[in-house]
């Protein structure tokens, strides 16, 4: 996992921000409750920027480099900015055997990036998931952590991609 | 809730709308529509035909007679989205919105079933209309999900009427809590997770070690990829689970519980949710339950995608917040846990079984399956088969009525070549032992295992050396790198693979692949990484001709592998 180089300020940082305190008071300084706390961050923020990481190490009273630890043990959490819509591909036993190749080649052709990549326009982020549990209706994607669209063919995937302006 | 006769009263004001759920035609209701609201239905735009139902309900003004009900999964994901129309249990699959008006006009107002939405099994000329007739429903018995097409999961009272929280309210009234472990015990129950480990003896240990407080546990990660069941339990009966744990923590003399489900289950932690405010609501978690003094609460926590927090080991530790690595055990959870304490952790199908066995007795749950494996077991069938969905049946039944008779067979008139079980953990069985029946014993004696219930069928459009290819490459993913036989060892089996199905395959590489996995199996700290070989071992043994056909010959017989001439 990679973390974000550049000096730039997020925009609405200090919003963010404050939203972020109203997520750690519910946990202030109870070490258990990195990880819900860092999932309703990355929810409001859409990544962890180091900002956000010192906030909470701080708030729950844990290191930062403990906190840096979680973050990157589990698969769901980002350091980077990430697209506006997260193409999460399901590389799970049913898919894979049904056809996860043929999706992902599908849609590298269709939008130009490799898992764990971003469109230049942060339209799209492209991910590999391990199962997302539709497997009956295999080969399956999910976008944004909410919308399954499973049975998938080729023809029908630039299109499904369209609706995510 | 204060006493049972509180917990009846609930039950009786109900009694109308059970019956009609049974199949009596009743005064009140001319129908209740029951949705499948499952993930399968969900993707399949169930959510339109509801819709369109509540207008073409609203339009004939029809609101007092029917009611629309979203349920749980109901099995046949791949039909989706599918109806049951009670009483008369008519069952319907494939519905559009466009189809709303005639199911209502037709159906409901005048009693003519919609003939072009009823199944028809594979073959036959007449379709079948009721549930309860359809081959792939007729052939299971449900125990665990007992509930899922009958009621509303986000309603209280719906479980209720089904008997809901009666277990609880028996045991923590009228039981003593050794009692409650010797019926548990006695059942024979053996846990859903995958390893099969006897619960009545762990929730015998936790009870009589050392240390308070005490914790229950719920295993919601369901980590094999390519396993649904415990979601479909989640979403479809999530208070099933909170009954289960209660009764534990009143067996063991724990006050708190915590399920852990994983990120990618949104909906199911949105229903788990639900159901545990409900159940407080109502006095079944918290102060006090049924005036017995007993004490009970439950928190749900988050797993952030990591496989092996499937592990007891290492889930504990991530409910604690922290970096989801295993521990070698002893100490088992039984004796130090959540927080170093006697902790049960016990799957979420597990939990599922318990109110029933409380409620119809040790007795009834032994009678069900073969000797050694009590009750029914889900399986989640997916891959190349027909009725890709959610199935239960009594353990014992053979891996060819599941596939076949269940399953509707392969489709597209391709041949069976194999079945895999136990997701990464596990094995592939091939078309000979078709007819063994399924439990903890004879899938272990093939050389896959139970696991906690994935069935992926395969066809000949699947290679096995690529299969097991897969498995690997998943393992090198998820080893938690805190083991050397783990991290380093399966990474050195996947560039051997890898080499197989680039047609840079070695004489004396299968070999060298079987020593590798028996070191890995032997010596590696988790569950994970002695189990990760399991799937290689299990292709060589079934198909080793596959891997001489890509070594000697550069072949893929499946065309899946690209392979240098
Ligand atoms: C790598 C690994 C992953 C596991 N994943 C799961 C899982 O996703 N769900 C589960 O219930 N058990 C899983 N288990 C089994 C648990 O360690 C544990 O045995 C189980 O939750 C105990 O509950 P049971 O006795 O009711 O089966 C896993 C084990 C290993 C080694
Ligand atoms: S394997 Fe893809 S959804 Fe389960």
């Amino acid at each position: 996992m990679v973390a974000c180089e550049c000096k730039c300020e997020e925009p609405g940082k200090d919003e963010l921000s404050k939203q972020l305190e109203l997520i750690i008071d519910e946990y202030r300084g109870k070490s258990s409750g990195l990880i819900q706390v860092l999932t309703k961050a990355q929810e409001l923020i859409g990544y962890l920027p180091k900002w956000a990481l010192i906030s909470i190490a701080k708030g729950l009273g844990v290191s930062l480099q403990e906190v840096y630890g979680v973050v990157t043990f589990y698969a769901f959490f980002s350091l980077i900015p990430r697209g506006r819509h997260k193409i999460s591909v399901c590389a799970g036993t049913a898919c894979y055997v049904k056809g996860t190749n043929m999706v992902i080649k599908t849609i590298r052709e269709a939008l130009g990036i490799k898992p764990g990549q971003t469109t230049p326009d942060s339209r799209y982020t492209l991910e590999i998931v391990r199962c997302i549990g539709a497997c009956g209706l295999a080969p399956a994607m999910i976008i944004d952590g909410k919308d399954v669209h499973g049975r998938l063919e080729a023809e029908q995937i630039p299109e499904i991609l369209e609706q995510y302006a | 809730m204060k006493s049972l006769d509180q917990l009846a009263k609930i039950k009786e004001s109900m009694q109308e709308v059970l019956k009609v759920r049974q199949g009596e035609p009743s005064a009140n209701w001319k129908a209740h529509i029951m949705v499948c609201g499952g993930q399968g239905c969900i993707s399949s735009n169930c959510r339109d035909v509801v819709d369109a139902i509540k207008e073409s309900i609203a339009k004939n003004g029809l609101e007092e007679k029917t009611k629309i009900v979203l349920t749980g999964c109901m099995g046949p994901c791949d039909m989706g989205p599918v109806m049951i129309i009670y009483p008369d249990g008519t069952f319907y699959r494939r519905v559009k919105p466009k189809d709303a008006a005639a199911i209502i006009e037709e159906h409901v107002m005048k009693g003519n079933p919609v003939t072009r939405l009823l199944y028809r099994a594979p073959g036959a000329k007449e379709p079948t209309q009721r549930v309860h007739d359809i081959d792939l429903f007729k052939k299971q018995k449900k125990i665990v999900l007992r509930n899922t097409i009958y009621i509303d999961p986000l309603s209280i009272e719906d479980y209720i009427s089904r008997d809901g929280y009666a277990a609880l309210g028996k045991a923590v009234t009228q039981m003593k809590p050794e009692e409650v472990v010797a019926e548990v015990k006695k059942s024979g129950l053996r846990g859903r997770g995958g390893a099969g480990f006897p619960t009545g003896m762990k929730w015998q240990f936790t009870a009589a070690a050392e240390g308070s407080p005490k914790y229950v546990a719920c295993n919601g990660d369901e980590g094999d990829p390519g396993a649904f069941m415990d979601r479909s339990v989640l979403e479809g009966d999530p208070h099933s689970v909170i009954e289960g744990m209660a009764i534990c923590g009143y067996a063991i003399g724990a006050e708190q519980g915590y399920v852990y489900v994983r990120a990618e289950y949104p909906l199911a932690i949105e229903r788990l949710e639900a159901a545990i405010n409900r159940a407080r609501e109502f006095g079944l978690l918290g102060k006090n339950i049924f005036s017995s003094g007993f004490n009970f609460d439950i928190e749900i926590r988050i797993g952030a995608g990591a496989f092996v927090c499937g592990e007891e080991t290492a889930l504990l530790t991530s409910i604690e917040g922290k970096r989801g690595e295993p521990r070698p055990r002893p100490p088992f959870p039984a004796q130090s846990g959540v927080w170093g304490k006697p902790t049960v952790l016990n799957n979420v199908e597990t939990w599922a079984n318990v109110a029933p066995i409380i409620l119809n007795g040790a007795d009834w749950f032994a009678s069900i399956g073969t000797e050694k494996s009590k009750g029914t077991k889900v399986f989640a069938l997916a891959g190349r088969i027909n009725n890709t969905g959610i199935v239960e049946v009594p353990m014992g039944t053979t891996l060819r009525e599941i596939v076949f008779e269940i399953g509707g067979g392969i489709p597209r008139k391709k041949e069976f070549k194999a079945v895999q079980t136990g997701g990464p953990s596990g094995g592939c069985i091939p078309a000979e032992h078709l007819d063994t029946p399924v439990d903890y014993d004879s899938l272990g004696a093939l050389g896959a295992i139970m696991g906690s219930g994935g069935m992926i069928v395969m066809d000949d459009t699947t290679c096995m050396v690529d299969i097991a290819k897969f498995f690997l490459d998943f393992v090198v993913d998820e080893s938690c790198g805190k083991c050397s036989p783990c991290r380093i060892g399966t990474k050195r089996m996947y560039e051997i693979i890898d080499r197989i199905t680039k047609g840079e395959g070695r004489e004396g590489d299968i070999e060298l692949l079987q020593e590798l996995a028996v070191t890995i199996k032997n010596t590696a700290l988790c569950g994970l990484g002695q189990t990760a070989p399991n799937p290689v071992l299990s292709t060589i043994r079934y198909f080793r001709n596959e891997y001489e056909e890509h070594i000697k010959e550069h072949k893929c017989a499946a065309k899946i592998c690209e392979l240098k001439e």
